[in-house]
This record gives C-alpha cells, sequence and structure tokens, in this order.
C-alpha cells in the first residue's frame, strides 16, 4: 500500500486518492470558556490521506494553533469529531511528530539525545531501548546526516544556529516515524534562505518516509512549496473558506517557486486571505 | 592571544588583589590612626591571635564546621522534598507555600530559645537553626523549577504519549537542577549563619561560642579571628558547591562558544 504512494507522488501531485482519510475532522468547533464562551474555531472540516501534506493557512489568531492542538488531541472538541487513522480522538495521540516555532529542544541533552527522546518514550522503541541502543543511535545519526547535521551530534543546542536547531527539531518529530507530521510554524523564527533551505529538506524527509502531515502557517509560499493540499482559513471563529489542491509535480525546487503557475497558487490564496481578514 | 591570557589572568586575580588592597589599607589607617586594638585590631594583629591560638580556633572550627554540614544535609533533605512536592502538585502548593513563606519570615534567632528548651544547649539547636535556614531557599527553587515547564514542553511529552513521571523525569528534573545548585550555593552559607548565631547563644563549643567568650574577656583579635575563620569556611563550602554545579550542569553554563 506504501510503495505506489511513493511513487506517484514523486511522479505527480494528483497522487493522493484514497478513499479512507487517514485524519478527518468532522464539523469540528471550538470554544473557549464553555458554550457561550469564545468561538475559536467553527464547524471545520478537512480531511487529509495516508501520505498526504496538507497546510492550513489564515491570518493570525484564526485558531490554527488549536486546530493542531485538536487533531493531537491536547484539546477536545466543544462539538463534531476528529478522528486520526480510524479511531475517535478522546486523548492525546500517539505515534505522532510535532515540531513548534521554537525548536524547544532540551538544552541539557546534546542534539544526538534530543533527537532520540522519542525512542525513550514511544513504543516499541522505549521497551527495545536497552538492548537496541546502538540500533537506535545509528538510526538518529542516518537522521541528522539527511538533514546535514552529521558531525553535529555530540553539540548541544545552544551551540547550534536557529535553522540548525529547526533541523534538529524535525529530526526528534520523526525519528519514531510516525503516521502523522504536525509542524506549528516551525520556520517562522528563521531567516528567508535558512527557510527555504529547510522547505526542501523538509519536503526529502518527506518523499522518504511518507508519513501524512499537516502544517501550520502564515507563510503562502511555504504552504504551496510543500503541501497537496491547502486550507484557508477566515478570521476568528476561524472555518474552511478555501481548499486549494497543488498540482506542481514532486519534488519541487525552490526555483518552481518562482514559475508563473506556483505564483498564480500563492495568488490566488492571498486574495482569500485578504477577503478573510476584511 | 596573549593578551587574551593576560586578562584572563587578571580576572582571575581581581577578587586576591582587592582582599590583598584591603588589608594594607586597614593596616596602615588602624597604624596612622593609633586605634586601640580593644576597638578594631589591625590586621597583623589578628593573624598573630589566629597563630596564638590556633588550637582552640582549629578545634572549634571543626566543630562549626561539622554542625553546619549536618545542618546543611538535612536542610537539603527537607528542602528537596518540600520542594519537590510542591513543584509536582498544585494542591499542595497552594496549601503549603502561604505556610513555608511565613515560616520564613519567623527570625530564626526568636525559635532558638525554643530549640534549646526541647533540646539543651550545645549541637541540636544549632543544627536545627541552620536546617531552619537552610532549607528555605532549597524548596522554593526546587518547586519553580519543577512547576515552570515550558507549556510546549509538555504538549511535546504529552504528544508523544509520555506519562507524567515520564515528563517528571525528562523534563521537569533536569529543569530543576540549575533552580537546586543556585539555591544550594545560598544555603550553604546560610547553614554556616545558623550555626554561628546558635553557638553564639546556647552552646559551650563552636566559632560561635569562642567569639562570644573572646569578647566578654575583650580579646578582640580572637574575636576577628574567629569572624576570619568562619568567611574562610562558608567561602571553601560555596566553592565546593559551585565546582559540583559546573561539574553536574556544565550545560547551564553556556559559556564557551
Amino acid at each position: 500500500m506504501n510503495a505506489p504512494v511513493v511513487a506517484l507522488a514523486s511522479a505527480s501531485a494528483a497522487a493522493v486518492a484514497h478513499s479512507r482519510p487517514f485524519v478527518q475532522l468532522n464539523s469540528v468547533s471550538l470554544s473557549f470558556g464553555g458554550p457561550n464562551g469564545l468561538l475559536a474555531l467553527d464547524r471545520v472540516s478537512i480531511e487529509v490521506s495516508d501520505g498526504e501534506f496538507a497546510a492550513v493557512v489564515g491570518p493570525s489568531g484564526c485558531g490554527k494553533s488549536t486546530l493542531m492542538k485538536l487533531v493531537t488531541g491536547l484539546l477536545r472538541p466543544s462539538s463534531g469529531t476528529v478522528s486520526v487513522g480510524g479511531n475517535i480522538v478522546t486523548q492525546p495521540i500517539k505515534c505522532v511528530g510535532m515540531a513548534f516555532q521554537n525548536s524547544t529542544l532540551m538544552p541539557w541533552r546534546n542534539t544526538l539525545h534530543n533527537v532520540m527522546l522519542p525512542l525513550e518514550i514511544v513504543q516499541p522503541f522505549k521497551r527495545e531501548r536497552r538492548q537496541r541502543y546502538d540500533e537506535h543511535k545509528a538510526r538518529a545519526e542516518r537522521l541528522l546526516q539527511a538533514v546535514g547535521l552529521g558531525d553535529f551530534g555530540s553539540q548541544y543546542p545552544w551551540q547550534l544556529s536557529g535553522g540548525m536547531q529547526q533541523r534538529a527539531n524535525l529530526c526528534r518529530a520523526l525519528v519514531h516515524e510516525p503516521k502523522l507530521l504536525m509542524l506549528d510554524e516551525p520556520f517562522a523564527s528563521l531567516d528567508a534562505f535558512t527557510r527555504e533551505e529547510l522547505w526542501t529538506i523538509m519536503q526529502d524527509l518527506w518523499l522518504r518516509q511518507k508519513f501524512s502531515a499537516i502544517l501550520v502557517s502564515h507563510d503562502l509560499r511555504e504552504a504551496v512549496f510543500l503541501a497537496d493540499t491547502v486550507y484557508v482559513l477566515s478570521k476568528r471563529p476561524g472555518t474552511v473558506i478555501c481548499r486549494k489542491r497543488v498540482d506542481v509535480p514532486r519534488p519541487r525546487t525552490i526555483a518552481n517557486s518562482f514559475e508563473p503557475h506556483f505564483v498564480d497558487i500563492v495568488h490566488e490564496l492571498r486574495d482569500k486571505i485578504m477577503q478573510a481578514r476584511a | 592571544m596573549t593578551s587574551v591570557r593576560w586578562a584572563k589572568v587578571r580576572l582571575l586575580a581581581m577578587p586576591y588583589v582587592v582582599v590583598v588592597l584591603l588589608l594594607v589599607l586597614w593596616e596602615v589607617l588602624n597604624r596612622l590612626t593609633n586605634i586601640s586594638s580593644v576597638i578594631l585590631p589591625a590586621p597583623s594583629t589578628i593573624f598573630s591571635a589566629l597563630i596564638r591560638y590556633h588550637e582552640v580556633i582549629a578545634e572549634n572550627a571543626v566543630h562549626t564546621f561539622v554542625t553546619a554540614m549536618i545542618g546543611f544535609g538535612l536542610g537539603v533533605v527537607t528542602g528537596v522534598v518540600i520542594g519537590f512536592a510542591t513543584g509536582i502538585s498544585p494542591a499542595i502548593y497552594s496549601s503549603v507555600y502561604p505556610l513555608l513563606v511565613a515560616f520564613n519570615a519567623i527570625p530564626k534567632v526568636a525559635l532558638l530559645p525554643l530549640f534549646v528548651l526541647w533540646a539543651g544547649i550545645g549541637m541540636v539547636p544549632a543544627v536545627l537553626t541552620a536546617l531552619t535556614l537552610a532549607f528555605f531557599p532549597i524548596a522554593v527553587n526546587v518547586a519553580t523549577g519543577l512547576a515552570t515547564i515550558d507549556p510546549e514542553m509538555n504538549d511535546l511529552m504529552r504528544s508523544l504519549g509520555a506519562r507524567q513521571d515520564e515528563i517528571l523525569l525528562k523534563v521537569g528534573i533536569p529543569r530543576a537542577m540549575p533552580f537546586l545548585f543556585a539555591s544550594l550555593k545560598i544555603a550553604i552559607s546560610l547553614a554556616f549563619v545558623g550555626t554561628v548565631i546558635s553557638e553564639t547563644v546556647a552552646s559551650n563549643d563552636g566559632i560561635g561560642f569562642l567569639m562570644m567568650s573572646a569578647s566578654s574577656s575583650f580579646n578582640v583579635p580572637l574575636v576577628f579571628a574567629g569572624v576570619f575563620v568562619i568567611a574562610v569556611m562558608a567561602v571553601a563550602a560555596y566553592g565546593v558547591c559551585s565546582l559540583v554545579e559546573q561539574r553536574m550542569i556544565h550545560w547551564a553554563f553556556r559559556t564557551h562558544q
């Protein structure tokens, strides 16, 4: 089931055509502080197939980060249902990788041990963490190698630059091979060149591991570059006002992002957001 | 390169230079003003007292040191236990914290008569005074370190399926370490303060007692010698704490690079 997905995805962006969505938000609303409280999300429906890369964009304060917490079960919806892998989410789900804007690496662990953290918590790795320590270490080192941090495993996070910290952060989010990766503006605090470099790295990792991913971002080029499908949320209370398929072939390059078709998609999304802000 | 090294040496030597300069200044002023050694003895007089009474000073210094260390050790245990409990449980925090603050506001000298009443004079009230002074900063710091976990770190751990005790073990405790060691340095000084206060009032041993009896016989150079010995012991104990701190939590000192 996985192999054709990889082949299709690398061949064409119209890759994702599955009957059963992996992540499904079904008319999800959330209000903080009871039924008469502040409505953050209003009947949001989103579907992410197995191996699909989705992005959610919208004006600031539209509840994008809230959406992330709903999908991972850190928050419960006020109404509607969230399901992941066919199961309704009622508590924090396991086997999900997360990366935030702050890299949240632990300063008391070196980079390698930061990346290995999920292997100490998530099963079955946790059970085998003593017998298979070398194997786990090699796995983390391979990932660091893949993002160009092969020589930095023994460095502490605070000895790395912001971009390097975020690369390590991505490695940590992926080391336990989660079926779902949640990205909450992970590149927002980086400079433009580093950001673009990390988009490419992110895409490479995704093409290799083929997990489902949901990216929350306010950067439209970023969303279009990485995602198969982009959802536009309105301002608060957030609701989906547009769902856009990105049919740019993979692997995409930074040069692609300046081509007319790509730029058209970005402009189209931008118009929607401007309307949403009005 | 050499100028950098020279700057480093200068920085390290600075405190010693300052101490020597102050002593010289003190000595000179003392000789110029011809002030009586019953009021303020010159450093040279204090030094000769230190040599002349070295046996009795050493004996009492050991006593004070042992007492302070026992008080400090018990203070660490008490402080860590209370800090841990208040740090991990908001319920315990809200119920115990006001009590802690109230207890800390009590001047410990005011408790000394009670300690003496309960335990007689000697080492026990000194240990208790040191303990009651030392535990508070430790408890507060450990509680703060544990209670202020970054919410994103917490989300990350929960999304990996970490249990509460795993979050505590992998995030809370390592995070609380710098707080703990910072408080140990304060607590160890306070342990000496508590010990000496108690010894001056309710003991027949220790530097505090020695200073008290020296001052009642107007042997002021010996009083100052006692002050000097306490200061040296407290600085040395502080230094040991600092060294242990740097070994244990080198990651919190982000100086290199």
